[in-house]
């Protein structure tokens, strides 16, 4: 039995585990796919070609590198120097576009035709069209009839781009049960699709091809602030719904212990209520969509239905290296609540020009909150996920309820 | 198999050693137990016994349910909205084997299900109720030692599935690690009665029977008798219905008894296939 056991465990190329958390729960059919995928993204990493061609793709297609904006009037406090990593500014919106490359990359150097994606607030679904379109693969994206009420303008940004959005009415119509349907479209169709996850979650290898297709943001921040300051920041901030934007940003900054790493998740109405999605804050072990992490739950392990006014970060499970983070204290996880996002994001659009999306505005929110309390001088890193065009009409609705009846009365 | 596990229930041996006698094939109907409630879950489960099934396949009602189609996910849900949980399908699971002693019980469900109670209690608390087999939708042989190990400790057939794309090394560890019976895949997909088995699965159970594996049942897209015949056909020793016995159920959900008496009659016609 013992050799039988490291003759499975021979098969994984890259670790399938963060400490405890991580895994490949999935049935047996999926396995070959995934392992597929995992052979891929290891030939992958010293194929030039390829690299070349993703990196070319980052700077020529997608804007990279993205700027680092120190704020100006954002903090009262002088002492609190707050930068904004602009993934807002990439080609699509959100710092999404750049895993979904590299990850198309791989389908195309797979043989596959088709893409598979689940999105929260569109924003993966976006990128994943916006991907598909330019490399000539056919895209269907499911999408939670909630979401996509809320993510209207998204839904149509897709469909120009030629993906099928297929809207899931079941169970509470948001990510998460697009997750399940995309997993379903995949366990009949892995022979000529592929699933192109759009977090840092999942099943084992998707936590890890995700992290290292988002890297980049980590790294060039880090060479972006030593250039302005000559140091690393106290902080880095990045907000955490499954986890793809904070572990980009976090990745290069793990091994230096003096920099803190907090991830900012959705608060809702509070975690003391059940609407909110703060799920390392709040939740507990278990096992969702294929791996073991903090997931919402009853004691009997049913799956809880996460809350938040931002569709991204309104999900009931979290990546699991995060997870791991948590766990060894390198990170601290914390929640901000909706009515927080929302002051943050009309902050950031008075006091500095830029409406940052409403995920974003969570980690805004947090560095804001920290900035008024410091004594001495404090750099922040901020992870400036996305931008708040898809939430505008969503947050009119929210802060100004009659103008916009009035407005679709029109 | 019953020779290096000793302690594992042997109703499962008992059932298809029987059948061969008589010359026929298992009939194994899946329900979710508690679907559409728990008081008529118990009357459904009994109703199929009655009937004639060979064996229970029942499911743990999970919120997520990733692997199934449409028709379970209802079932799941009709199941968890009546107040149905794990407690409560534990009772119901000794109701039905204080019902019937001797019918092998197989469980079909999620993985946290197992994980929120702690894997070794799940395994002995599923023990104690009386069931004889567990098969984690969700849980691939790589994954599976612990939960193996607990299934072992406890007299319970750890079950796993024999996929169509499954390799040879695959097809090897699904049947040194499956104890009782194997649950072979007919197709990919997702259960449902809507897509039918589209390989025949003779290569699958040849395989598996030159590994020694215990007797292969067919399912996934199994909905009329010609299917039960394909199945026995193809060298399986007996053939798993679910989205199709649900349906019964989804259908006469305004008619407790239209649904006894509707599924009296399917699975009496899908037993009477597998007479050889």
């Amino acid at each position: 039995m013992t050799n039988q056991t490291n003759k499975v465990a021979e098969k994984q190329i890259i670790p399938a585990y963060f400490g405890e958390f991580g895994g490949m729960f999935v049935g047996e059919l999926l396995v070959p796919a995934l392992e597929q995928l995992e052979q891929a993204f290891v030939d992958s990493k010293t194929d030039e070609a390829f690299q070349a061609e993703f990196n070319k793709l980052l700077t020529s297609y997608a804007g990279r590198p993205t700027p680092l904006t120190l704020t100006r009037n954002l903090s009262k406090n002088p002492l609190a120097k707050i930068y904004l990593k602009r993934e807002d500014l990439l080609h699509g919106g959100a710092h999404k576009t750049n895993q979904v490359l590299g990850q198309a990359l791989l389908a195309k150097k797979m043989g596959k035709t088709e893409i598979i994606a689940e999105t929260g607030a569109g924003q993966h679904g976006v990128a994943t069209a916006i991907a598909c379109a330019l490399l000539g693969l056919k895209c269907r994206v499911y999408m939670g009839t909630v979401d996509c009420q809320r993510q209207q303008p998204n839904v149509f940004r897709m469909k120009l781009m030629g993906a099928t959005v297929i809207p899931v009415t079941a169970g509470g119509g948001t990510l998460k049960d697009a997750v399940n349907e995309a997993l379903r479209d995949w366990s009949a169709n892995y022979d000529s699709a592929h699933y192109l996850l759009g977090t840092a979650a999942g099943p084992h290898p998707f936590p890890t091809i995700v992290r290292d297709f988002q890297k980049m943001i980590g790294e060039e921040a880090k060479a972006q602030l030593l250039e302005e300051e000559g140091k690393l920041p106290d902080y880095v901030i990045a907000c955490v719904g499954g986890g793809s934007n904070a572990i980009g940003m976090f990745n290069d900054f793990i091994h230096e212990t003096n920099v803190k790493l907090i991830g900012v998740e959705a608060g809702g109405k509070g975690i003391d209520t059940h609407e909110h999605g703060a799920t390392l804050s709040a939740g507990t072990k278990g096992m969702l969509h294929g791996n073991y992490t903090y997931i919402m739950q009853d004691k009997y392990g049913q799956i809880e239905e996460s809350y938040s006014v931002s569709a991204g970060l309104d999900y009931p499970a979290v990546g699991p290296q995060h997870a791991y983070l948590k766990e060894t204290g390198r990170a601290q996880y914390v929640p901000i609540n909706d009515d927080e996002a929302l002051a943050a994001f009309q902050t950031l659009a008075s006091s500095e020009g830029i409406i940052p999306a409403l995920e974003s505005s969570h980690a805004l929110a947090h560095a804001l909150k920290m900035a008024e309390t410091v004594t001495e001088e404090t750099i922040f890193l901020v992870n400036l996920s996305g931008r708040g065009d898809k939430d505008l009409a969503h947050v009119q609705t929210v802060l100004h309820p009659e103008a916009s009846n009035n407005k679709e009365q029109n | 198999m019953s020779q290096i596990h000793p302690g594992i229930s042997q109703r499962y041996q008992q059932c298809f050693a029987n059948l061969a006698e008589k010359n026929e094939g298992a009939f194994i109907p899946f329900v979710t137990i508690g679907d559409p409630n728990p008081e008529q879950s118990f009357e459904v489960i009994k109703t199929l016994i009655d009937s004639g099934a060979d064996a229970l396949e029942l499911g743990i009602p999970f919120s997520d349910p990733s692997a199934d189609g449409v028709t379970i996910q209802q079932a799941a849900l009709r199941a968890l909205s009546s107040g149905v949980n794990t407690d409560i399908c534990i009772d119901i699971l000794k109701q039905v084997r204080e019902y019937a002693p001797q019918i092998p019980i197989g469980l079909l469900l999620y993985g946290n299900l197992v994980f929120a109670r702690g894997i070794d209690n799940f395994y002995q608390d599923m023990a104690d109720a009386g069931v004889d087999s567990v098969l984690i939708a969700d849980l691939p042989i790589r994954e599976s030692e612990p939960f193996r190990n607990a299934a072992l400790k406890s007299g319970i057939a750890p079950i796993f599935i024999a996929p169509p794309n499954g390799s040879e090394k695959t097809l090897a560890n699904v049947a040194k690690y499956s104890e009782g019976y194997t649950y072979v895949l007919s197709r990919a997909g997702v259960t449902g009665a809507e897509t039918k088995a589209t390989t025949p699965a003779d290569h699958l159970v040849a395989a598996l029977k030159a590994n020694n594996a215990p007797p292969s049942v067919i399912g996934f897209g199994i909905s009329a008798p010609e299917q039960v015949k394909e199945a026995l056909a193809a060298g399986a020793r007996g053939a798993i219905s679910g989205s199709a016995v649900v349906k019964i159920i989804e259908n006469n959900l305004a008619d407790n008894k239209a649904m006894l008496t509707n599924l009296s009659s399917f699975i009496k016609s899908m037993k009477a296939a597998t007479v050889k």
